[in-house]
């Protein structure tokens, strides 16, 4: 019998597949779906530090725009006693998950700046969560800020995030980090337990008839595995921090890819959204087939063993990994 | 123990009382009593239970005569009752007020008494409605203050349950309604201590019941109904008495004590004021300050009018009374006197008392303001040897000179109360800052506070101004701080400066807040002359701050309300500073806490960040300023804009005296033009290498600032140097000259042009034909480029095919620079029937938005063309436009046949080819119309001299032969509600009119109020847990009729569709109906986005798109032509963009979700509905099912 179990965060799992933040954890039902399903963790879809400032303003701006400035028309909205706002809603779910689930729940917070948004960080830990999942989601526009000078903020925000909580905190990281690695080091030393590579960006995209800006959901395909991949590999065993893949999981390959990375969990969503939480026991079983047609024992056996420190040529993960693909582009009859 | 204080408003001291009183109340909005059926509404939702723990059930009825009746029927079951209204409302409920009296039943009405629409309507208050029911056997019951309004909302209860008679319990609308002041409240403990319970349930044994039934509401014969009316007298004899137990009673219990008539004044007063309402106050402050001074004046407080208790009132009036001035806030037009008046004069000749000479006026209509000086100037006149018998007071009436002569200085204020005047921007959040500074006051110190709040009409760049009092001295002042009484003056908008003359309120030493964004260096310089040199004349203290820039910081935006707050307390020492910030900080949190703790720290933050930017300003010792403020109107404006219009702008209409104005409420038309009110921060500005001549723009506008002609080049030749152009690319006008031109100060800075513009610049795509610009540096030259513009002559209409939109929009708009709110959805609609068809248009407008921004003075924006037509428009009253606007078509239809008739009549005269051109004259299009205008006019030349009887006739109704066109125009709670009866006949009459439907989906102009069009889901007033229940299809009723030119159109969906319509519609010689989209700012979104927002609508199939015509079902084809696509988004796409939907899913958020999904079921069964419609078969005009 191979064993699946794994340890993430301190949190002792079934197996490697855990729900990566998606819609699918809005409703219980459908967490709960995955649970049955043979999913080992959940985490939240993610509650924005925009979501906690703007919706708050904005029903404010609406509810007080136009009130009075008119003898018959003093306001336009009745005053509710109470607003359960997007944060209220979101600790409202995670202790309805935690009630309703028996696999671990970690929380998910995704903002960019230091400031009293972060005590949801705490909110969400009382509300029950098992761990945090704290989304460094930031796009650079303005040339006058260096890369420094970011790394430094979202250091300090996950030292200011950490100190908050007692539940361990998972960081999830851009790929656009000239040094990950350092980068990485100083979010662990920073209280970080562990790494989540990577966020995928939505990019929008040009409608060229109206010339305007769109906004699409493209899901994943595995052959976006390979940047995570390369980069769990690059970093395991040099940091005191689980790692965890996410983006391009797909396939049982795919899992037991990110397991020999060096990965603690593969994370899915994509697949999950594309095919709904029957298709787990498949992808569970499709990865047991593989462990015991090769022989593998238990998944923590293979994890890690692909990583830069494992494999025979480190170099593979560096510079000259490029040269060797476009060789082998050359070499194509 | 101590009973609490609280600080509110009349309506919601009033409703407090009624909603623990009541288990049922059935409700209509009308200003200005909707809020008590609001907080009604809104406690009910919330489940605030009434002094027996069961919560009241609340009913929004289709009108106030539909509330009436709920109200009877629930009355007649047995339940405590009630409702709330005013004026127009109140009329309607009349017919049931007779059944509700004639079958002695109690009950109480609470009414926030308010003008009646005569030559004019008006929202603000007087006694005229509640006159008008004197005669219906309710008692007439008066409250003069909020504290009143409170205590006799319990009185009325207890004195209605006790004489069965019920009770008509009146305050003044506006003046007490909405005025903010420190009472004391009235417990549970001491309803339960009022209120007899045995007389409740005497009240449930007279019900109908089957299980002892019985049968109310006979009808009988002239043996005996005359005898059954007068079984009730023993009733009414007894009502003032048991009216005066309940007030004892009341005394027992709270130590308030009040009688039917109160005296005030010297106990041997000679000359006395008799009055009711909120001037009965100002009349006892006067009397009881002149009788202080030895004058022997006094002032008799009516309480309970009606039944008017003459032995009470002879009582209460000092016998040494003699002489009287009964003032009366009502008129009687050709009655020997007014009401109380009459009453007066009765008690004192039944009474015996003829030696008292009585005289009587009328005061206060309309809110008009009502002083002490006017007190005093009706006492003065009783010591005259020769008294104007019938006199005004607070006008100057200089056509019957009933008006007496009031001293300004007269003044009775305490010198211990502050007074401090607020100006502010509707949406800047003045008022609502002071309301909370209020509260502050009222209820955080020992000082009692009052606090009255004034706007103007307009719906965008509103001016309010805020009037606060405060002090150690019971204020009992309901009217506004006059000129040089304002220890504090704030304007909290600094272009206020150009057209506000707000120093006249201040008073010598006063102290003088600006929000500025010049510092206290630089703002001396930047004053115009007339505040200079108040400043220094009335040495004022000068307080300046940069509000604007505390905002932009703190993410305040345009809101300067925490900020000026702050500012008002650091200054006025009303509390120690720290005390203060620490009290505002709390009302913060009180106020905005529930909605989210950014909200709160962002007013935290501006609260801080305000005291480091107040600054004091040094006073130089003389003028030095060269720029003055700008006249209302320009010099060039006609005379009556100029003398009457203007000084109406100019917040000085109360001094004009009665021979300015139209007898008849007649006024011209296109006044707007004059009103520059210069509201735009930023605004369009056209790019023409971009422009693809579209109309777009010019179509969405809902203002009518921006414009685009077609011209000959050769007028180019004298164009300002900043004007631009280029060459037409119509292929109708090849080789002449375009340009869109804005109006730089009627614009409101809306977007919505820009946001339409389709033509985007290649090499930059943010870059349009239309890009919003900041307005201070173009003003003077683009208001100069305007001027040229309009200058420049419309194309002739004849040539102008107004089937596609670039061309309709080159018609000119006859309806411009409302003070409709910025982005509204409405107008653009308004507009287009002003454009296609105004020249020949007579409008009917339902009561509404439509007819304030389209009615309201000062100006108005129905407009004339270059030839001086255009249309020409009326209001009646809410519930009756179809039927209105079908009276004008029956006029129409029948003069043009008499007409007709008379033209045939005159072959002789006019020449049989004349006569025949005109009787059989084609008027299908522009051309046609033209023609037989000439034809028209050639009648004219050629009867002009004739004495023949019949050629008079002929030349009075001679415009009767061109084409008229009716358009009854309003909003849905008129179509939908209130008015659906008569639009429903209206539109089965036949007759050919045209109904425009402005459909927000909630009662705008009242202030989002659920109407029977109000989608599933949506949040509104009277519907706080989201509307459970679906939209009404008034297009699918409207089309079961077979007859009717239906369309449903939404112009940010698809402007050509509704241009088609609007034309097919007019064009159909029957009954039209159009219901158009009309985004509104109670939906609760950024405006800007309100055509994008009707896209999602149509695509959602929230609103599908169709024209329904007869017509084609003449030919055999299928009528209706559905002209949206089938859904392509969820109606949660469109919807959780607004906040009407989206505050559900944050209330309610599981019931928010179920709504939806039951909107979407709506949407979805209406689109398959419409579809099997419009696939069914028809031949030779009847349907056939498709099998």
């Amino acid at each position: 019998m191979t064993n699946l179990s794994t340890t993430y965060l301190g949190l002792n799992l079934k197996n490697p597949l855990v729900a990566s933040a998606s819609p699918l954890s809005k409703k219980v039902e459908h967490a709960k779906q995955l649970e049955e399903a043979g999913i080992s963790a959940i985490v939240m879809y993610s509650l924005f530090e925009e979501q906690i400032i703007h919706e708050s303003l904005e029903l404010d701006h609406y509810l007080t725009r136009g009130s009075n400035a008119n003898a018959e028309s003093l306001s336009y909205f009745p005053e509710s006693e109470t607003y359960s706002l997007g944060p209220d809603k979101y600790l409202d779910q995670v202790t309805a998950l935690k009630k309703n689930l028996s696999i671990p729940v970690i929380g998910s917070l995704n903002g960019v700046s230091s400031g009293g948004w972060t005590r949801y960080a705490r909110l969400i830990q009382d509300a029950g969560a098992d761990a945090l999942e704290l989304n460094l989601y930031y796009v650079t526009t303005d040339p006058s800020l260096t890369s420094q000078d970011l790394e430094t903020a979202q250091v300090e925000l996950v030292a200011e995030v950490s100190s908050a909580i007692k539940i361990p905190l998972a960081v999830k990281l851009s790929p656009y980090i000239t040094c990950l690695p350092n980068f990485a080091h100083r979010i662990v030393k920073a209280g970080a337990k562990g790494l989540v590579l990577f966020n995928r960006f939505y990019q929008p995209d040009f409608d060229v008839d109206e010339l305007e800006i769109v906004h699409s959901l493209d899901l994943s395909t595995s052959a976006e595995l390979r940047l995570p991949l390369r980069w769990v590999s690059i970093l395991h065993g040099k940091l005191q921090a689980d790692l965890a893949i996410t983006s391009g999981v797909h396939t049982a390959t795919d899992v037991v890819k990110s397991m020999m990375s060096g990965a603690r969990v593969a994370m899915l969503a994509s697949a999950l959204l594309q095919n709904g939480s029957q298709m787990v026991p498949g992808l569970l079983g499709d990865v047991q087939e593989w462990m015991k047609a090769h022989d593998y024992e238990s998944i923590q056996q293979m994890q890690g063993s692909m990583s830069q420190q494992s494999v025979a040529e480190p170099a593979a993960f560096e510079r000259a990994n490029y040269m060797k693909v476009l060789g082998s582009y050359r070499n194509l009859p | 123990m101590k009973s609490p204080v609280i600080t509110i408003d009349g309506n919601e001291a009033t409703a407090s009382v009624a909603h623990r009183l009541s288990e049922v109340i059935a409700i209509y909005p009308i200003t200005p009593s909707s809020a008590m059926g609001e907080f009604s509404d809104e406690w009910s939702a919330k489940g605030r239970k009434n002094l027996w723990g069961t919560v009241p059930a609340v009913i929004e009825m289709q009108s106030e005569g539909g509330a009436a009746g709920a109200v009877h029927g629930a009355l007649q079951t047995g339940a405590l009752t009630t409702t709330f209204t005013a004026s127009q409302g109140l009329l309607l409920m009349i017919p049931n007020m007779y059944k509700i009296a004639g079958e002695l039943t109690s009950t109480v009405f609470h009414v926030a008494a308010r003008a009646i629409a005569a030559h004019a309507l008006s929202i603000y208050g007087d006694h005229q409605d509640v006159m008008a029911c004197r005669q219906t056997g309710w008692a007439l019951f008066s409250s003069g203050s909020v504290q009143e309004a409170h205590d006799f909302a319990a009185i009325a209860q207890m004195a209605t349950l006790k004489s069965r008679v019920p009770f008509l319990h009146f305050f003044d609308g506006f003046r007490t309604s909405h005025e903010v002041t420190k009472i004391v409240q009235l417990t549970d403990d001491d309803l339960r201590a009022l209120i007899d319970e045995d007389l409740i349930r005497a009240h449930r044994a007279r019900a109908l019941s089957p299980e002892h039934p019985v049968l109310r509401g006979t009808a009988q014969n002239p043996d005996v109904y005359f005898q059954m009316r007068e079984t009730v007298n023993p009733f009414y004899e007894v009502t003032p008495a048991i009216t005066q137990e309940a007030m004892d009673k009341f005394a027992q219990v709270t130590g308030r004590h009040y009688n039917l008539f109160d005296y005030f004044g010297h106990p041997e007063a000679e000359r006395v004021v008799v009055i009711m309402g909120s001037g009965g106050e100002t009349a006892e402050e006067t009397v009881m300050h002149l009788a202080a001074k030895g004058e022997k004046v006094g002032a008799v407080r009516v309480r309970l009018y009606r039944p008017f208790p003459g032995d009470y009132f002879l009582k209460a009036l000092p016998k040494s009374v003699k002489s009287i001035a009964v003032l009366d806030r009502t008129k009687e037009p050709g009655a020997s006197g007014e009401p109380l008046y009459l009453d007066v004069v009765n008690a004192l000749v039944e009474g015996h008392r003829p030696n008292v000479k009585v005289i009587g006026g009328r005061y206060g209509l309309s809110s008009k303001e009502f002083t002490p000086a006017m007190v005093k100037a009706a006492l003065d006149e009783l010591s005259k040897p020769e008294p104007k018998t019938h006199f005004t007071v607070g006008i100057v009436d200089d056509v019957s000179h009933t008006s007496l002569d009031v001293d300004a200085s007269f003044s009775i204020e305490h010198e211990e109360t502050v007074r401090c005047v607020f100006f502010g921007l509707g949406s800047d959040g003045t008022v609502g800052a002071n309301k909370n500074s209020i509260k502050i006051i009222g209820e955080e110190t020992e000082n009692y506070a009052q606090g009255y709040f004034y706007y103007d009409s307009k719906k965008s760049g509103t001016v309010t101004m805020s009037h606060l009092r405060f002090g150690p001295k019971s204020i009992r002042a309901p009217y506004l701080i006059e000129a040089n009484q304002a220890s504090f003056v704030a304007c909290h908008q600094f272009n206020f400066l150009e057209r506000v003359n707000m120093l006249k309120y201040a008073k010598t030493g006063g102290t003088f807040l600006l929000n500025s964004m010049f510092g206290p260096e630089e703002i001396w310089e930047n004053l115009p002359v007339e505040v200079q040199r108040d400043i220094i004349e009335k040495k004022l203290k000068f307080f300046v701050i940069n509000g604007y820039e505390v905002a932009e910081k703190t993410g305040m935006g345009g809101r300067m309300n925490t900020i000026m707050q702050t500012a008002f307390f650091a200054i006025s020492g009303v509390l120690p500073r720290e005390q203060a910030i620490a009290e505002i900080k709390h009302a913060i949190e009180k106020t905005y806490g529930k909605r989210g703790e950014a909200v709160v720290k962002m007013n935290f933050d501006a609260v801080d960040a305000t005291v480091e930017n107040l600054h004091e300003v040094k006073v130089p010792a003389a003028v030095t300023a060269t720029v003055t403020r700008r006249p209302p109107v320009p010099a060039e404006a006609p005379e009556f804009v100029r003398e009457v219009l203007g000084q109406i702008i100019d917040a000085d209409g109360d001094n004009i005296p009665v021979s300015a104005f139209p007898v008849d409420g007649t006024f011209p038309t296109g006044t707007t033009q004059w009103e520059k009110r210069n509201l735009a921060l930023d605004i369009p500005v056209w790019e023409a290498d971009l422009c693809i001549q579209c109309g777009k723009c010019v179509m969405v506008c809902p203002h009518a600032v921006i414009r685009h002609k077609v011209y000959d080049k050769a007028l180019l030749a004298n164009k300002p140097a900043t004007f631009k152009a280029m060459d037409s690319k119509f292929k109708e006008f090849p080789g002449m000259a375009y340009t869109v031109q804005v109006a730089p100060e009627d614009c409101t800075g809306c977007t919505l042009c820009v946001e339409v513009c389709p033509a985007k610049d290649k090499t930059q795509a943010g870059r349009k034909a239309l890009n919003m610009v900041p307005q201070p540096a173009l003003r003077e030259s683009e208001a100069k480029n305007w001027d040229f513009f309009m200058e420049i002559p419309d194309l002739d209409r004849k040539l102008i095919n107004p089937s596609t939109i670039k061309n309709s929009q080159l018609l000119r708009p006859l309806f411009e620079f409302s003070g409709a709110c910025a982005g509204c959805g409405e107008t653009p609609y308004v507009k287009l029937v002003s454009q296609l068809f105004g020249d020949r248009a007579i409008v009917a407008n339902a009561t509404g938005c439509s007819s304030i921004y389209g009615g309201n003075l000062p100006t108005t924006p129905w407009a004339v063309d270059a030839k001086g037509r255009g249309p020409a428009w009326s209001n009646s009253l809410f519930e009756d436009n179809a039927e209105f606007g079908l009276g004008m078509r029956l006029t129409v239809d029948k003069q043009s046949e008499y007409a007709h008739e008379l033209v045939a009549g005159f072959e002789k005269e006019l020449g049989a080819d004349l006569v025949k051109a005109i009787l059989g004259a084609d008027q299908s299009n522009e051309a046609g119309i033209e023609a037989q205008r000439e034809r028209v006019e050639a009648i004219k030349a050629k009867l002009a001299k004739s004495s023949d009887s019949r050629a008079k006739d002929l030349l009075s109704l001679a415009d009767n032969l061109v084409k008229k066109s009716v358009w009854i125009i309003g909003g849905d709670g008129w179509a939908y509600d209130i008015g659906y009866g008569g639009l429903d006949h209206v539109l089965a009459s036949g007759r050919n009119i045209n109904i425009l439907v402005l459909d927000t989906e909630v009662y705008s102009n009242t202030g989002g109020q659920a109407s029977k069009s109000t989608p599933r889901a949506a949040v509104a007033k009277f519907a706080m847990g989201g509307k459970g229940l679906p939209k009404k299809d008034l297009g699918l009723i409207a089309m079961s009729y077979g007859y009717v030119y239906v369309a449903r159109v939404a112009m940010g969906a698809n402007d050509q569709q509704t241009l088609r319509a609007f034309l097919e519609a007019e064009a159909y010689d029957g009954p039209s109906l159009i219901i158009a989209y009309s985004h509104c700012i109670a939906h609760g979104y950024d405006m800007a986005h309100g055509l994008e927002q009707q896209k999602l609508a149509v695509q959602s199939g929230h609103w599908p798109m169709y024209r329904y015509d007869p017509r084609l079902a003449e030919k055999g084809q299928n009528p209706l032509l559905i002209e949206s696509k089938e859904p392509t988004i969820p109606v949660s796409q469109y919807a959780y963009n607004e906040t009407r939907y989206k505050m559900l899913t944050q209330i309610d958020e599981a019931r928010a979700e179920q709504l939806m999904k039951e909107a979407q079921h709506d949407a979805t069964s209406r689109w398959t509905l419409y579809q099997q419609m419009a696939a069914m078969h028809y031949e030779n005009g009847s349907e056939k099912k498709e099998n």
